[in-house]
């Protein structure tokens, strides 16, 4: 995985609550085997006029000019202004594989769906929450600033908007060491592979019925 | 005084950094179900790390999202959906996986055949690269779905790391009146909390009403845990839950099943175990159950009506609903029975075992779906629970009615295959999304129990279940 170091990126307000990974990555594109290229399919449905299916070429597509990120000011952005439930629904990985693909790094909203709140750290994107009515400023102000940028410092854990205003958020340490040194879930699990081993000994004489 | 999932946390961590109830902690999985959908980059991963399955007799396979419903004897016509799972196919022979290959009468949805194998036992962790993995919390397990990561973490690992979540106890008490099933519970509870109102939970479901639900009831409320936003849902074990699964499959036998019963009565909450929140319902006054936006919290009663935007005060809220009733083609304040449908699907993971298919079957014998209902499908859970439906003449009811008769799957819960709505269609489904696109671009889904989309496909649009006789 990537580290996560310190970013100062465009930003593009998302103002809908509870978007699920349905629109996030329709489907039909779950048929991939691949991790990679989902990104020319994020938000399909809304972000295209036709329907999207596996193996078109997207450049060729009719875009939707009305949507969000198709609009000439949000070419380039990094950081996602979202609003409560972001991510609800299925457990699909492709969700953060294709906002990561596009070209996002954080994703910030006054609250995020368990699953998807969990594989987005998975693959080092970094889903930050704000209180509700920070978000409520935020989006007045990257709707009314066209360039909008903001700063998101993991190490000290801030959002830092261009009037220098700072707002800290919670992560959990752990988490925060595997984004900043970009670190391997499974390795690091695995230097206890001794202990996993003896658990797993101590259930099968005890529970032997759960190892057939 | 430990609630039931406190019991099965503790019975599962293998490592915790500190004590601190926040911190990471490595959970231990006894159950690994995959498919084909969100385990092709796992595998691949676990290959090129040079890494092999840490448990193989934890871990069983089936395709269940991409499958057709349809003849299969000539294989999968879509190449990319082929191509999924044969890859899956190729991971499993090749690492040596039990899997449930297309043509095997075992074969259905992962969240049905888990169950009905025995495969899913009481005091398991049990994981799948699948949100409705919650399903299997009905048997008094801890079960949640999990990422593609961490799918390869298990296959890797046989742990997840995760943090410890809070927990809500849902309490139903009373008895549900005649026609009101575990769907019409589920969609209430959501109704009440919202779809966020579980985020950060696990939720347990107690009370009467609940300890009256036959497993596959218990399994549909569970299953439906997600869509309140918790993670996991659960059930404590009872003798309903032994008497499911008494000599299925891969059920303990003899003096192994003895003490397997034994150690299985103690997973229930201690009587004065303490939740972080209790919400509690009234059996008795819970309805049949109608979504009528593109969430499962916008969900109304079969007397109510569309609801009004404009009486919404908070505006992000108010422009949710208008967006919704825009998608689904619904004026504000229509009566919820006047509202017509194009097509009805019976199936999913919440509702397309047998019990679901008998409450349905009851409701459509000797009629006939109405004329503007373009197609009516029965999609059953499993190869088993076709076969247990055709044995009863289940088929014959539902394929006199006007209804098709088909193959086991997902299907229509999201349209992966080749069953779904036309845009501007609209569906009573039995299934538990009604986001926009679900069952196919521009589908309109309303979500109902068996018996209530059994009943709109009769009369061609939703009618309230409890004043039809048979």
């Amino acid at each position: 995985m990537e580290k996560f170091e310190t970013i100062t990126a465009l930003v593009a307000p998302m103002d809908r609550a509870n978007i699920d990974t349905d629109a996030i990555i329709p489907k039909q594109f779950l048929k991939s085997i691949k991790r990679t290229g989902f990104g020319q399919n994020l938000f399909d449905e809304w972000r295209y006029l036709d329907h999207g299916e596996p193996g078109m070429d997207s450049s060729q597509r009719k875009l939707n000019p009305a949507f969000v990120l198709n609009l000439p000011r949000y070419q380039g952005v990094q950081i996602l202004l979202a609003r409560a439930n972001f991510g609800c629904g299925s457990s699909r990985e492709h969700a953060p594989w294709s906002l990561q693909d596009y070209g996002f790094r954080v994703i910030v909203a006054p609250s995020f769906a368990d699953i998807f709140f969990n594989n987005c750290y998975k693959i080092g994107l970094l889903p930050v929450v704000l209180d509700a009515a920070i978000l409520d400023y935020l989006f007045e102000e990257v709707k009314s600033t066209e360039g909008y940028r903001l700063t998101v410092d993991l190490q000290n854990q801030k959002v830092i908007s261009p009037k220098r205003e700072e707002f800290t958020f919670e992560i959990d340490i752990f988490r925060k060491q595997c984004l900043l040194n970009g670190l391997d879930d499974i390795g690091l699990t695995l230097q206890h592979a001794e202990k996993i081993n003896q658990f797993e000994q101590k259930r099968r004489n005890e529970q032997p019925w759960l190892f057939m | 005084m430990q609630t039931l999932y406190d019991k099965l946390w503790n019975q599962h961590l293998v490592h915790t950094e500190s004590d601190d109830p926040g911190s990471m902690a490595l959970i231990y999985i006894d159950r690994h179900l995959v498919h084909e959908v969100t385990s092709p980059q796992a595998f691949e991963s676990l290959k090129l790390a040079g890494r092999r399955p840490w448990r193989l007799n934890s871990i069983l396979a089936v395709a269940d999202h991409n499958v057709p419903t349809t003849d299969r004897s000539q294989g999968i016509q879509d190449p990319i959906s082929r191509l999924q799972v044969d890859t899956l196919d190729q991971n499993c022979d090749e690492l040596g996986i039990t899997e449930f290959k297309m043509n095997d009468l075992r074969q259905g949805i992962v969240h049905v055949i888990g169950p009905e194998q025995g495969a899913t036992l009481p005091g398991m962790t049990v994981v799948c690269g699948d949100s409705h993995t919650s399903t299997h919390g009905a048997f008094g397990c801890l079960a949640f779905g999990i990422g593609t990561s961490e799918v390869e973490h298990v296959l890797a690992t046989q742990c997840l790391l995760m943090k410890k979540s809070k927990t809500m106890r849902v309490s139903v008490e009373g008895n549900l009146g005649p026609g009101i099933t575990a769907k019409d519970i589920a969609l209430a509870i959501i109704g009440d909390i919202g779809t966020a109102g579980g985020t950060g939970y696990a939720i347990e479901f107690t009370g009467s009403a609940i300890r009256a639900l036959s497993m596959e009831g218990r399994m549909t409320l569970c299953n439906m845990a997600i869509e309140a936003g918790a993670r996991a849902g659960m059930v404590a074990v009872d003798d309903t839950t032994i008497d499911y699964i008494k000599g299925r499959p891969f059920a303990p036998k003899n003096e192994l099943w003895d003490s397997a019963v034994a150690f299985w009565r103690t997973l229930r909450s201690d009587a004065d175990a303490v939740f972080d929140r209790t919400v509690t319902l009234d059996a008795a006054q819970i309805k049949p159950q109608v979504t009528w936006g593109t969430s499962p919290e916008m969900v109304t009663t079969i007397d109510g009506i569309v609801p009004d935007p404009a009486r919404v005060a908070d505006e992000v809220k108010r422009h949710d609903m208008q967006q919704a009733l825009n998608y689904m083609g619904l004026n504000a304040n229509t009566p919820i029975q006047q509202i017509n449908l194009d097509k009805i699907f019976i199936g999913s993971c919440t509702n397309s075992r047998i019990e679901d298919l008998r409450a349905a079957a009851q409701i459509v014998k000797g009629k006939h779906i109405a004329a503007n209902i373009k197609l009516a499908l029965v999609v059953p859970g499993s190869g088993l629970v076709k076969k247990q439906a055709e044995q009863e003449g289940l088929d014959q009811i539902f394929r006199s009615a006007g209804f098709e008769w088909r193959e086991p799957g997902c299907s229509m819960c999201l349209a992966m295959n080749d069953d779904r709505l036309i845009a501007g269609e609209r569906c009573a489904s039995t299934s538990n999304r009604n986001f926009e696109g679900r069952q196919g671009p521009g589908g309109r889904t309303h979500l109902v129990s068996p018996a209530m989309a059994a009943a709109a496909a009769i009369a061609g649009h939703f009618v309230d279940v409890r004043k039809l006789t048979n």
